[in-house]
């Protein structure tokens, strides 16, 4: 293996930037006896997909290690756990005790100390809000080694600052958050296929009582067929069945593929394949809780498909009474107009649960998602653009997915980050905070 | 013993699913209270602490008998305890070799001299060591180390020999590398396994009742092909 091969990538593996490691596996080995000589910031699974998670020349506290689960308690549901654990093992763990996440994101690999950094949400959370609303408490070490108990009522300040903080604030240790009970690992799934944006939109409005929504839109499509796609929902069987745990992935994505292998053109055949494979306008059936949340988790490391050189997504939310459908609109459109295919794209509605985080991403109004292989100068030409629009319409792009906003726009569509600035600890920092606070 | 060692850690954890008890043995005190609340958390009965540094031999009988106590009867023994230590340090200065020797050979050896004998007297149990493949052959990178493992393997060996026949299951572990706290100075590689498939192997030797095990097992291969090379060979190269 070559020296200059970073040890630390993100899912993106875009920026490659080289770090030292310091791998974390009791939660007693933070602060180190002595700090190292560079800024430090913990990591997780490396799930997101930009620099939120990276640090040029700096010190990664990895946190894989600590993923003890400490105390559950079947009454409540309330799961106390170091937080370098995955959502994966969290479900192994709880899936056959009867209960589930109650907020979980479109891949199961991210920790819980990543969930809250960033945090997540998923395709509940117009009914549930996001990661953080249902954070219990945790523990917070800074760098100097002071532990804050952070909950709604203890430091709320440092508990708001923390949950969305981006790894900035300290080094959560454990984590109590509360699980919701299930009796069956299916889910009553029902996909609608529709066409435009005021179709989603009057989908979503139809279906607030269902727990989980979600959109798939094919952005190749041109003409009468622009913006169609599959809305897709979904709640908890209330049908008892058997809670065996899930089979571990046994698919590994052998290799990276070159760069020709995802463009206009497969994706195109792909998203008219996708598309007309549901013959109906409307399809029900009863799907595992994998397959429908976690359908790319099936196959490890995936991002090989973008080849070496990554891949980039673009997340924004554009709040309502902005011009909302016209703004994602107009990014579609700048889409199939730049001749790059995005593989998946995901759109849904957030729901208006305020998030305890000082700096969460998510507001009332849609989510778009979507992702692109890395082509030097034309992703990232389209990437500007669709950043702008988004600003326009008054929305605002996900740090967790993001490798190229600019301090301006960060700091435009993030006010509260001001307020953050007092809460990042001194020796912590990351490639992406040193990115949107260049100009302050 | 050696409870809060990644590989222990990761085969109590399938134990502990399973509903056992524990006795856990190790020195830091808040390791092993944050190993006892998860494997407490993960369905074990109950899980009793014990403090000590294992190189102090002379209170392992007192140890055993009390962790004999607690348990009821001892079923399953796993020695997980070990330094990789510093090969450079070692070969320069005796005194880094004999602790090294200490931890990785006579504190097992003291161990399972107790345990073998109980096992013997109760007509069955498993008595499941942590050796390595480092063991099989010496080499210049870590021939200290090695050596703690190769004697360990002969000691087994001969453990098995004696009380195999009363019923007592004697399993030699030979890990490759394994991506765990003692190895984190190193750079991964591909060779590098995670320590769950480590545990998962250990389970399935003991199930399958298995006198050594290569884990995981493209080692075995690897490891006779490195057993097969001529001495006149083998002393040249850089290994």
């Amino acid at each position: 293996m070559a020296n200059n091969q970073p040890r630390f990538e993100s899912w993106g593996r875009y920026p490659t930037l080289q770090a030292d490691l310091l791998p974390l596996h009791w939660t007693t080995d933070f602060p180190p006896k002595s700090l190292p000589p560079t800024a430090m910031l913990p990591v997780g699974a490396g799930r997101s997909y930009g620099d939120v998670c990276l640090l040029d020349r700096g010190t990664l506290l990895t946190t894989r290690g600590l993923d003890r689960l400490l105390h559950f308690d079947p009454e409540t549901g309330v799961l106390r756990c170091e937080a370098g654990a995955t959502l994966a093992e969290i479900l192994e763990f709880a899936v056959p005790r009867g209960f589930f996440l109650t907020v979980t994101p479109g891949t199961k690999y991210v920790t819980v100390g990543g969930a809250i950094a960033n945090d997540i949400h998923g395709k509940n959370h117009h009914i549930v809000g996001t990661f953080g609303s249902h954070l219990l408490r945790f523990e917070l070490i800074r760098s100097d080694g002071s532990p804050l108990l952070c909950s709604p009522t203890e430091n709320r300040d440092w508990y708001s600052a923390t949950i969305g903080g981006m790894g900035l604030t300290g080094l959560i240790t454990w984590a109590e958050i509360c699980l919701r009970p299930i009796v069956s690992r299916k889910i009553q799934y029902q996909g609608i296929k529709f066409v435009g944006i005021d179709e989603f939109v009057a989908l979503s409005q139809a279906s607030t009582h269902v727990e989980y929504t979600v959109a798939w839109i094919d952005c190749v499509a041109r003409g009468r067929n622009f913006a169609r796609g599959i809305f897709m929902q979904g709640d908890h069987s209330d049908q008892p069945e058997p809670l065996n745990p899930s089979k571990a992935p046994r698919l590994t994505f052998p290799m990276d593929l070159p760069e020709f292998a995802l463009n206009h053109f497969s994706v195109g055949i792909f998203n008219a394949l996708y598309y007309n494979k549901q013959m109906g306008k409307r399809k029900t059936d009863l799907v595992d809780y994998e397959p429908f949340f976690y359908p790319l988790d099936s196959v490890l490391q995936w991002n090989r498909v973008y080849g070496k050189s990554g891949l980039l997504q673009f997340q924004c939310v554009i709040p309502w009474e902005h011009g909302t459908q016209s703004g994602i609109v107009r990014i579609l459109e700048a889409v199939t107009a730049s001749g790059l295919a995005s593989f998946l794209a995901v759109m849904k509605v957030f729901g208006d649960k305020p998030s305890p985080g000082l700096l969460s991403f998510p507001k009332p109004g849609i989510t778009l998602s979507l992702d692109f292989p890395i082509r030097q100068q034309v992703s990232f030409d389209l990437f500007d653009r669709l950043a702008s629009i988004a600003l326009e319409h008054s929305g605002r792009i996900y740090p967790a997915k993001d490798a190229r906003m600019t301090a301006a726009q960060y700091q435009a569509s993030y006010p509260e980050w001001r307020r953050f600035v007092e809460y990042v600890d001194p020796r912590f920092s990351s490639a992406f905070w040193q990115r949107v606070t260049k100009l302050a | 013993m050696g409870a809060t060692s990644a590989i222990a850690i990761a085969t109590s954890r399938l134990l502990a699913a399973r509903k056992a008890s524990f006795y856990l043995v190790a020195r830091s005190g808040a390791k092993l209270e944050a190993v006892a609340s998860d494997l407490r958390t993960r369905g074990a009965t109950s899980v009793t602490l014990k403090l000590m540094d294992l190189d102090d031999t002379a209170q392992h009988p007192q140890m055993l008998e009390s962790a004999a106590a607690a348990l009821g009867e001892i079923d399953l023994a796993l020695i997980a305890h070990g330094v990789l230590g510093d090969q450079e340090q070692a070969q320069a200065d005796y005194s880094v070799t004999e602790a090294i020797l200490r931890t990785n050979l006579l504190s097992p050896v003291s161990l399972c001299t107790w345990l073998g004998n109980y096992f013997e007297a109760q007509r069955r149990g498993v008595l499941a060591v942590i050796s390595s493949v480092a063991g099989d052959r010496g080499r210049k990178s870590n021939y200290i180390y090695g050596t703690t493992k190769g004697a360990l393997n002969i000691f087994l060996d001969g453990l098995r020999n004696r009380i195999d026949r009363h019923g007592v299951h004697v399993l030699t572990i030979r890990p490759g590398f394994v991506a765990t706290p003692m190895t984190a100075h190193l750079r991964r590689n591909a060779l590098f396994a995670d320590p769950n498939t480590v545990a998962r192997g250990i389970v399935k030797a003991i199930e399958r009742r298995k006198d050594v095990v290569y884990l995981p097992a493209v080692w075995a291969p690897i490891m006779l092909i490195v057993r097969s090379i001529p001495r006149s060979i083998f002393k040249r190269l850089n290994m």
